[in-house]
């Protein structure tokens, strides 16, 4: 039976930088050697609540620092919340963690595979400590080997494989117990085009099986093409859950222009409000503005028209189709890539 | 408990020991085994050493190398796989306990530090030759004493590995293992610092000095040495607060 993923009012707050693949890139650290100051308390997830239901693929979308791999790490075991609860199926993570461990597989953002064994060994080991029986893994592992296609490299250490081949492994490595939920943080993150088609080709057979994926992702491509529900989180909480449709639907218009000028005037921002199709806008940074509307280039006469009638020269514009990165524009005011 | 989980790991260690074997031969015997060599064959044999410092350096040579291998074999794989690469992961999201992963690297660690007890014992006498006088008279407290020995040289190296970042291990070994194994009466017996009173004393907190001392008691016991109760204690001591100190430190570093 298909199993679901909960999480209740995640709280976490890093004492020291968080661990790599978990940390933000802007966060400022209290030296190590700094002496007696304070260590800078980092919070990561900040009251994050989740449902994914069995068996479904579901995607937690956000910039880097977002909280993703936090919420993995926590619903991995592999990070102690400092509040709240976190439940796979009926099982709370943090009180039952081997038996929370036997449903789940992981596919880390980074590859840590075991140095010492050749690849083969690796998935052979993995079910080992899963307690599968001798032929089982064997079968198993060269099962997985082909369909990652990696039987001819089975046998050599791993040091030498390139990212592409590591993360095939680590996805095969999850997979060699048959859990229920499979997690994976930034799966396609580094991975050629081809390699990641058959990455969603093997994420998309996996859920067939009646499985629950969760994945982390800043990849609208990939979040809009292979989940089902999406959530979409920023500093360490969520702030809109759906699917990738219902999600493109609730933003004003679906186009975004992002406009700048040589100077910009509240009476030019409330102009703009009044052309047809533009549904709303927001004064941005300085001397910009976004405006959200139902058409996105036909529009740009009009505006240069305006901006030159109101002595504010349009020196730039940047148009967005209709994405989930708009979505997040729309809630935070920033680029999912800022 | 999932045993099988716990022995799967063993057998995992197992392996990656046999693939590694002649390189931690290497590193665990050529220095104690020339040292031996120079002191108990060179220097006895030109008359500079009386002949009996022959049997009185073997039971030192064996404190060094299961101490050694024992630390070595659980410290630096620990430091490897808790760095960036993570590789420790992968037994960390097995289904068990996470402080049974540091029980069984100290159980394998343990392991290896017997072997190389019991490897260096027959060739370090091959080498001294002629000359060394050994008894196992109580068999039972040596096995006891060897396990003492090797659970102390385990759980340091856990607790010495979860303490640790790669970019020090050169001063681990300068500064926490040299000094260690210069003043654990290896290479003399505890009663040869009498005349030192102060840092006779002072080593008293060298976990190695009971190491060295307690083979010497069991092994060559015609030689002045600590009290064999003194010794089993203080080694039940370090084991115990060794694993203490490791499981709470690999706790800490397992979980963030």
């Amino acid at each position: 039976m298909a199993v679901g993923v909960r999480t209740q009012d995640l709280r976490k707050v890093y004492n020291s930088a968080p661990p790599l693949g978990a940390a933000g890139g802007f966060i400022a650290r209290a030296d190590a050697k700094g002496g007696k100051q304070p260590k800078t308390q980092i919070p990561a997830l900040d009251g994050l609540s989740l449902e994914v239901h069995p068996g479904e693929i579901f995607g937690l979308l956000g910039p880097n620092g977002a909280g993703k791999s936090t919420t993995v790490g926590v619903l991995t075991t592999r990070v102690r919340p400092t509040s709240g609860q976190a439940w796979i199926g009926e099982h709370d993570v943090w009180k039952e963690q081997a038996r929370v461990k036997l449903l789940i597989g992981v596919v880390p953002q980074r590859p840590n595979l075991d140095f010492s064994l050749t690849a083969r060994e690796i998935l052979v080991f993995h079910a080992a400590y899963f307690g599968i029986a001798s032929k089982l893994r064997n079968e198993r592992a060269d099962a997985l080997l082909e369909k990652f296609k990696l039987t001819e490299r089975a046998h050599q250490m791993v040091r030498g494989f390139s990212g592409g081949m590591m993360q095939r492994l680590s996805i095969a490595r999850a997979m060699m117990h048959d859990p229920q939920v499979l997690f994976l943080d930034e799966p396609s993150a580094g991975l050629d085009p081809q390699t990641r088609i058959l990455l969603w080709e093997i994420i998309r057979e996996y859920h067939q099986a009646g499985k629950t994926v969760l994945l982390t992702t800043h990849n609208m491509e990939e979040a809009d093409a292979l989940c089902e529900r999406l959530a979409i989180i920023d500093h360490g909480h969520v702030i809109a859950v759906g699917t990738p449709g219902q999600l493109k639907a609730s933003i004003p218009g679906g186009f975004v222009l992002r406009l700048r000028f040589g100077n910009q005037t509240a009476e030019l921002l409330e102009r703009l409000k009044l052309l047809a199709g533009v549904r709303e806008v927001r004064a941005s940074d300085g001397a910009g503005a976004d405006v959200y509307a139902d058409r996105g280039g036909s529009l740009i006469p009009e505006i240069a028209n305006l901006a030159s009638a109101a002595g504010a020269e349009l020196s730039d514009v940047h148009i967005l189709e209709p994405s989930l990165e708009n979505l997040f524009l729309h809630h935070t005011g920033r680029s999912l890539r800022d | 408990m999932n045993w099988k989980t716990f022995f799967a790991m063993l057998a995992r260690d197992a392996h990656v020991a046999r693939r590694n074997a002649i390189q931690l031969l290497m590193q665990t015997f050529l220095q104690p085994l020339l040292f031996v060599f120079i002191f108990g064959k060179v220097m006895v044999g030109s008359g500079y050493m009386p002949q009996a410092y022959k049997s009185l350096l073997l039971p030192g040579i064996i404190a060094i190398s299961m101490v050694f291998t024992g630390v070595w074999a659980v410290a630096m794989p620990l430091i490897a796989e808790f760095q960036w690469t993570r590789e420790i992961e992968d037994r960390l999201l097995a289904p068990i306990d996470v402080q049974w992963l540091a029980v069984e690297k100290v159980i394998a660690g343990m392991l290896q530090a017997l072997v190389a007890g019991l490897v260096v014992l027959p060739l370090a006498w091959l080498v001294l030759g002629r000359g060394v006088q050994i008894s196992i008279g109580t068999p039972w407290t040596f096995a006891l004493m060897i396990l003492l020995v090797a659970g102390f040289s385990a759980c340091g190296g856990l607790a010495l590995g979860c303490s640790i970042d790669q970019q020090h291990i050169g001063l681990m070994f300068s500064m926490v293992m040299t000094p260690m194994i210069f003043f654990g009466c290896t290479y003399y017996p505890w009663s040869a610092l009498k005349p030192f009173p102060i840092l006779q004393k002072i080593v008293l907190i060298n976990p190695l000095v009971y190491a060295s001392e307690g083979l010497r008691a069991t092994l060559v016991p015609q030689f002045q040495h600590l009290s064999l109760t003194a010794v089993l204690i203080a080694l039940l001591f370090f084991d115990v607060l060794l694993l203490v100190v490791g499981l709470r430190r690999f706790e800490k570093k397992a979980v963030s």
